[in-house]
């Protein structure tokens, strides 16, 4: 128990305590694992490189609060910046309050345009909202058949006409069915195109400027590549886009590629397709899809979580406390509270570098329990015992095990402990470089950890002065004639 | 500066100098110990010194192609090594790459295996919305113009009309098909395609299968499903099991080879839809991960877009 505990308290310590700032030197090599990784996830170059430029801005000076690696600050902060440019969030189809909304769905060949026709007009369904579907795909073989198959299975209305060639027509057509029909809402499905064809995004522009749709939706699929700033950045051009789909995001694509899209078209991102059911149409998450890019979850959890137990109040307040030597068992229980958070242990340990194996000693429920018995046992004291713990006698102590439940020992070992920290922790909050330097490496020398009784470790601030022969001789002489005399007055 | 010369060359034999960089380094390395100047230098009127932002550039420009960090760093780092502080002409560098991109390319035969007797069966995979249907009628297209009797087999009963969508196809074609109906078994449409094209003395059955994502285990099992019954039917088959990618896919492209690969046993890629402004780089990587040739590029959406793979056109196109 001792050990994990004097660990446990490393760890909350060199949280409290932080590493400095992050400066350039810092986070160069983390700054290009970054960029690696969202290049892996097929962000277009460019765009990793205007991302990159403002998370180095954004991060430089920035403190390295709980997090305890520069670098876990980092990726912390480059997952915030990643989720607010995926953001602001707008789930919205902004339906007309009366009449018929339309809306149009564009994009490459094979998207998922259909698809997300169908799983559309589902969730407006859900939503009490009647659609319906017009085929204006007229290139690609079956595709009206598609998606009269797909009405059907959703019991929706599809507008087709197997005769007409001219999508503006059939679309045009389509609209005015609705509107007759009474639908609130027309999801125009378009035929799948290139960005470089011109005859047919000029064919889209024309449907554009004829049926004005009230909202265009370019469809995109997930597992796009460098491409998806050419491709987003065309329709983007030729079409006033309101919003993004990203499709066929089941599957192990980082999709990457939303990144490139919203950077070059700027509008919000509002669905993603899941399935090939048509349930499987999720509202866009920033959070979670920043972390899909940038697939450094447990860090950015693990970074967050310490960032939510300790703000920046706290922790000035507990270096304050630490470097004026004022830490009571009060502080010392607050701090072990925050490390005993289920799971965050663990995780801050694999965090610390070298930490390994350290992390499945503490994931023990030994080590855990042996938190909450120390919590216990500083619960079991009075408030003055806590500010002063030295008044602590035999009688006070049996009653504060007896309190917690535990062997008086116990009691003892954790008053010992904590007396033999504090000066530790004072050198390293207040104290100069060299010396935190110096606590810092006594910590992580492993001495506290395998030294059950703590017997190795130095709890004064300096050793002091070494004194020669002569000079002890001379301290005793006189240690020996102040107890003469003290005898002496005794009698 | 061939970063993926390992698959193609037996380790034992000694790598000649086959780079045209690697060349020109041997024949003018003497010239430059006596002249301590690169003389290649003397004979340039213009060009850039290899720097950090010409590193960076040309690191930009292999990135576009979808080839992926680790290639592309490796040739920058090279390129780096063999150029730096020198004065060079970026285009002329990434000529030197595409080059090297045939070469590796070139190494394997992008011809569709014929089966000695009996038909050739050909499965088609790949994820949804790859371009498999299409280019299964551009392939049927292809080889019923070059005199074959091809069968159809509609096996992609699970989306919406996609029966139908190849049911015009081989009717503009001429071909056959075998079709089942809607949410079938694909197995069985697969083992009926592979028992008519036998029964009946078809040269080529082409089989459809629905799209999936290579991490739904349960539909890959399928296709080892498909693959099996196909094979009880005709020996041998199927005897190729194209993967059809889309050139606008990023990454991911190279999980899917491995995920097709591993279930399905692809023995090539169509590589669909490179008619757009994607460059397609990601058969880099895949070349050197599973050695997976390139058999056919899509062009567009007719039935004649489709041609065989040309390595020194896409190497060209590639920068």
């Amino acid at each position: 128990m001792f050990d994990s505990l004097s660990t446990g308290f490393q760890a909350a310590f060199k949280s409290i305590r932080g590493k400095g700032k992050l400066t350039e030197a810092n986070m160069r090599e983390s700054l290009q694992t970054v960029e690696q990784a969202l290049l892996e996830a097929d962000v277009s170059y460019s765009v990793v490189q205007s991302f990159m430029e403002h998370v180095t801005e954004q991060a430089l000076g920035r403190r390295v609060l709980l997090s305890l690696r520069p670098d876990q600050e980092l990726i912390r902060i480059v997952h915030e910046e990643l989720v607010k440019l995926l953001g602001p969030v707008d789930n919205s189809l902004h339906l007309k309050k009366d009449g018929c909304t339309v809306l149009m769905l564009c994009g490459l060949q094979g998207s998922g345009k259909t698809t997300t026709c169908g799983k559309l007009a589902q969730l407006l369904m859900e939503q009490k909202v009647r659609p319906m579907l017009v085929a204006a795909d007229l290139q690609r073989p079956a595709a009206i058949e598609q998606l009269k198959v797909i009405g059907k299975t959703l019991g929706v209305d599809v507008y087709a006409d197997l005769e007409n060639k001219d999508p503006v027509a059939v679309c045009q057509a389509g609209v005015k069915q609705a509107q007759a029909s009474g639908a609130q809402v027309v999801i125009l499905d378009t035929a799948g195109r290139l960005a470089i064809d011109e005859t047919l995004m000029g064919e889209l522009k024309r449907i554009d400027r004829k049926m004005s749709p009230d909202q265009v939706y370019l469809v995109v699929d997930g597992m796009t590549g460098q491409d998806a700033v050419n491709s987003a950045g065309a329709f983007n051009e030729a079409l006033e886009l309101n919003g993004v789909i990203m499709t066929k995001l089941d599957g192990d694509a980082r999709g990457g590629a939303l990144l490139s899209v919203k950077q070059i078209t700027g509008v919000p991102i509002k669905f993603i397709g899941t399935g090939e059911k048509f349930d499987a149409l999720e509202v866009f998450r920033p959070e979670g899809m920043a972390s899909r890019i940038l697939q450094m979850g447990d860090i950015v959890q693990a970074a967050r979580e310490a960032h939510r137990i300790v703000d920046e109040r706290d922790r000035e307040e507990m270096e304050r406390k630490m470097a004026s030597g004022e830490m009571t068992l009060d502080d010392f229980k607050n701090m072990l509270e925050k490390v005993a958070k289920p799971g965050l242990m663990g995780k801050m340990m694999s965090l610390l570098p070298g930490m390994g194996q350290m992390k499945e000693l503490l994931d023990s429920d030994e080590a855990t329990g042996g938190i909450r018995q120390t919590i216990g046992a500083i619960n079991s004291m009075t408030a003055q015992e806590r500010r002063n713990p030295k008044i602590i006698d035999a009688q006070r102590r049996a009653r504060i095990a007896k309190g917690a439940g535990v062997q008086s020992p116990v009691i003892t070992q954790l008053v010992k402990q904590f007396e033999m920290m504090k000066p530790l922790m004072q050198g390293m909050a207040g104290g100069g470089t060299a010396e935190r330097a110096k606590m810092l490496q006594q910590l992580q020398s492993g001495n506290l950890m395998n030294d059950l009784s703590m017997r190795g470790m130095k709890s004064k601030k300096t050793t002091g002065k070494r004194l020669s022969n002569d000079e002890r001789l001379k301290l005793r002489k006189r240690r020996e004639k102040e107890l003469r005399q003290a005898k002496r007055k005794g009698r | 500066m061939a970063f993926w010369k390992g698959k193609s060359q037996a380790p034992d034999e000694d790598p000649p100098p086959t780079s045209l960089l690697a060349r020109m380094r041997t024949g003018l390395r003497k010239t430059r110990d006596v002249l301590n100047t690169d003389i290649r230098d003397l004979f340039k009127s213009e060009g850039r010194l290899v720097d950090d932002p010409f590193l960076e550039e040309l690191f930009a420009r292999l990135i576009r192609t979808d080839m992926g960090v680790g290639p592309a760093t490796t040739l920058r780092d090279q390129v780096a090594e063999e150029f730096r502080g020198r004065v060079v002409k970026l285009e002329e560098v990434l000529t030197n790459i595409s080059r090297q991109t045939e070469k590796m390319l070139s190494g394997q035969s992008n011809a569709l295996f014929e089966a000695p007797s009996g038909p050739t069966v050909i499965l088609v995979v790949g994820v949804n919305g790859s371009g498999k249907t299409t280019s299964i009628a551009k392939l049927a297209n292809n080889l019923h113009r070059s005199g074959k009797r091809v069968l159809l087999g509609a096996g992609d009963t699970f989306r919406a009309a996609a029966v139908e969508q190849l049911t015009v196809w081989a009717g503009r074609i001429g071909c056959e098909i075998v079709t089942g109906p809607p949410d079938a078994d694909p197995a069985s449409v697969a083992f009926r395609t592979a028992q008519r094209a036998a029964d009946e003395k078809f040269d080529v059955a082409v089989i459809d299968t629905a799209g999936r994502l290579q991490t739904q285990t349960h539909l890959m099992q399928q296709l080892d499903k498909i693959r099996r019954v196909v094979g009880k039917q005709v020996e041998g088959a199927p005897h190729e099991v194209l993967l059809v990618l889309d050139a606008t896919a990023g990454q991911n492209a190279i999980s899917q080879a491995r995920g097709f690969s591993e279930v399905a046993g692809c023995t090539g890629i169509i590589l669909a839809k490179l008619d757009g402004s994607a460059k397609g780089g990601v058969i880099l990587p895949i070349h050197q991960q599973f050695d997976l040739p390139v058999k056919f590029i899509g062009l567009g959406e007719g039935l004649d877009d489709l041609a065989p793979f040309d390595p020194k056109s896409f190497a060209e196109a590639l920068f």
